[in-house]
């Protein structure tokens, strides 16, 4: 009983610290936010606190909201799609075919960006994607005569940006997964008839699925609700649910609407997560 | 007609010579044990039949085909890994469906085929777990259903018991045995534990540092070891050398030891297993082998006693049952007597 008692205060006074941290950053704003977006204004100049739901009334009246913040759904979708599609195959090629020196040079390389800014990394795609830019030159010195590439403000220009900054994430977290499986799984598959392609739907691809969820996760959240890459390398086309969210903040100062559409992509993210995690908990469980 | 053919197969890893020209014919049915350190060779011999290791020189011969250079899907042979390897997402019929699946067979066909494979390894009705939810033996005869259903030519056996503890493995030694007889397929197994090589096998390879050292039924390579090694790695024995003369050999102030087997000229080493050495008084008088010594060491194990003799040529052991309770004493002379049937000449 004694010991029982004594364990229960370690581990208080062990994780006391973490989750009071934890409430001051991340519980106090968000409530404050919260609060802010069931307010009819914002907390400037004088005016008695008055509860109001037009916040929320106003995305699911106003089609452009809507609009936009599908098209931030399908950026991440997009985003997270092209992720795994260079990521996954990437990761695989670390984890099992590159061995020692040349693995951890090869890490430092995919590490390398999380080292700079992450708004010189966009500014330095826009001289990559401008007209008579990196990539145009470049083109141009190949074939000459091509018309000229211009990727400034434009769709791509954003996924481009995006999947740079965010594709580090793919590939570590499938890493981890991929280089946990066992060599031996994969020669009882092909003992037993199985050809590469067989081995990597049936045994590679099931057991890295928790990889790619984790990175999936990862770059999803964060890309539905990123602002300045988007304004940044689109531009006039760059609108998107992330940087209306910012100007409610830094431009129109109506922190209610912005309070209201961020809890709003908040629900969106969890209802996702949610539909995916029965999925997900299945797959965890077996490895 | 042999089922698998080894003909002189080489493998270096750099400057490290894996397999050096070993030649080994594995007849039909037959139960094959691989025995040697490890490091001997022996498990990159076991995986160059199974195609994960591609051999440098030399022909393999799985039913007069040569597959030294087909890869492993192509073979059909099945393998039993040291740790099982099984597939951690698939339920326990999903993993031994496995290579029915992948050869596109009809679903009732793997159905019926999987659920007889799995009564044959007695775990009918464990099919939907999976392999985390087994134990150790449990996961054992898994992997064992799914190396069998696809009928291979050839079944390997990577240290298959290894990582059982000993009651269990030694029920599955039988369980094993009685399985390979039931299926009557030719089965390669690697061990570096001779009592398994022992129970288990009709034919054992000694192996070392990738040279095959001795071919033969266990009764024989461990009756007549060829080597010094043979004959230590293959049970326990001591060992006298001295020159040739007549039946036997003089050893230095131990005297003259008879052998029945053919000599060399010169030199030779000859090899006693302790158990087939007996203790006797010490004016004993035979017309067997016999010296003197005096008890200097006792290690009891309950059905046998092992005694350390010093004699004027060095210490010998003698392994005597437990039979009637006597216990010699440390000091007491004795008298060791053995048959020059049991002197057996060993290259050094």
């Amino acid at each position: 009983m004694r010991i029982e008692t004594r364990r229960r205060w370690a581990i208080a006074w062990l994780t006391g610290p973490a989750y009071l941290w934890l409430a001051v950053t991340i519980f106090l704003p968000l409530s404050a936010m919260l609060y802010f977006s069931f307010q009819k204004k914002g907390p400037f100049g004088k005016h008695a606190s008055e509860f109001s739901l037009k916040h929320y009334e106003a995305f699911f009246t106003k089609g452009y909201l809507q609009d936009l913040m599908w098209r931030s759904l399908e950026m991440g979708f997009h985003v997270t799609g092209l992720c795994i599609l260079i990521g996954f195959p990437a990761a695989y090629w670390l984890a099992r075919r590159i061995r020692g020196r040349w693995r951890e040079a090869l890490f430092l390389l995919i590490v390398l960006p999380f080292w700079s800014n992450a708004l010189v990394r966009v500014f330095s795609w826009t001289i990559v994607l401008r007209p008579d830019g990196v990539l145009d030159r470049a083109v141009q010195s190949v074939i000459p005569g091509l018309p000229a590439i211009d990727l400034t403000d434009s769709y791509p220009a954003i996924i481009i940006g995006l999947v740079h900054s965010y594709l580090p994430y793919m590939i570590l977290t499938c890493f981890l997964s991929l280089q946990a499986i066992d060599e031996s799984l994969l020669e009882a598959a092909r003992s037993l008839g199985a050809r590469s392609w067989t081995i990597l739907v049936r045994i590679i691809l099931p057991l890295a699925v928790p990889g790619l969820a984790a990175g999936s996760i990862l770059i999803f959240v964060p890309v539905i609700g990123s602002f300045f890459e988007p304004r940044l390398l689109g531009g006039p086309k760059g609108t998107v649910i992330g940087t209306v969210i910012e100007e409610q903040f830094t431009v129109v100062s109506n922190w209610p609407l912005g309070g209201a559409l961020s809890f709003i992509l908040l629900a969106i993210v969890l209802l996702i997560l949610a539909v995916a995690a029965p999925v997900l908990k299945n797959h965890m469980r077996t490895t | 007609m042999s089922a698998v053919d080894v003909r002189n197969v080489s493998k270096h890893y750099g400057a490290v010579t894996a397999l050096d020209r070993v030649s080994l014919a594995f007849p039909n049915g037959s139960f094959f044990a691989l025995l040697g350190p490890s490091g001997s060779g022996k498990t990159t011999l076991l995986r160059a039949l199974a195609g994960f290791v591609e051999p440098d020189e030399g022909m393999i011969f799985i039913d007069d085909q040569d597959v030294a250079h087909i890869p492993s899907f192509r073979r059909n042979i099945g393998m039993v890994f040291q740790n099982y390897a099984l597939f951690p997402h698939m339920s326990v019929f999903d993993n031994v469906a496995f290579g029915l699946t992948v050869r596109r067979l009809p679903r009732a066909e793997v159905r019926q085929r999987v659920t007889k494979i799995l009564e044959l390894v007695r775990l009918d009705g464990l099919d939907r777990r999976k392999p985390r939810e087994l134990s150790g033996g449990q996961q054992q005869r898994v992997a064992l259903a799914r190396a069998l259903v696809t009928e291979p030519r050839v079944l390997l056996l990577d240290e298959p018991l290894g990582a059982l503890d000993k009651k269990l493995r030694q029920d599955m030694q039988g369980e094993l045995k009685r399985i390979q007889r039931t299926v009557g397929i030719t089965t390669v197994f690697v061990t570096h534990d001779q009592e398994e090589a022992l129970t288990l096998s009709d034919h054992i390879a000694i192996i070392d540092e990738g040279r095959l050292i001795q071919v033969g039924e266990p009764g024989d390579v461990y009756d007549r070891p060829h080597t010094r090694f043979a004959a230590n790695f293959l049970g326990d024995a001591n060992f006298l050398s001295g020159s040739v003369r007549d039946s036997g050999i003089m050893v230095d102030r131990l005297g003259y030891i008879a052998t029945t087997s053919p000599l060399p000229a010169g030199e030779a080493t000859i090899a006693v297993r302790p158990e087939r050495i007996r203790l006797m008084a010490p004016d004993t008088a035979t017309q067997d082998n016999r010296i003197e010594g005096r008890v200097a060491e006792r290690v009891f194990s309950g059905a046998s006693l092992t005694y350390t003799v010093d004699t004027d040529a060095g210490p010998l052991r003698v392994l005597r049952q437990n039979a009637d309770g006597d216990v010699i004493d440390i000091g007491d002379r004795v008298a060791l007597v053995w048959l020059a049937d049991h002197s057996v000449v060993v290259e050094d």
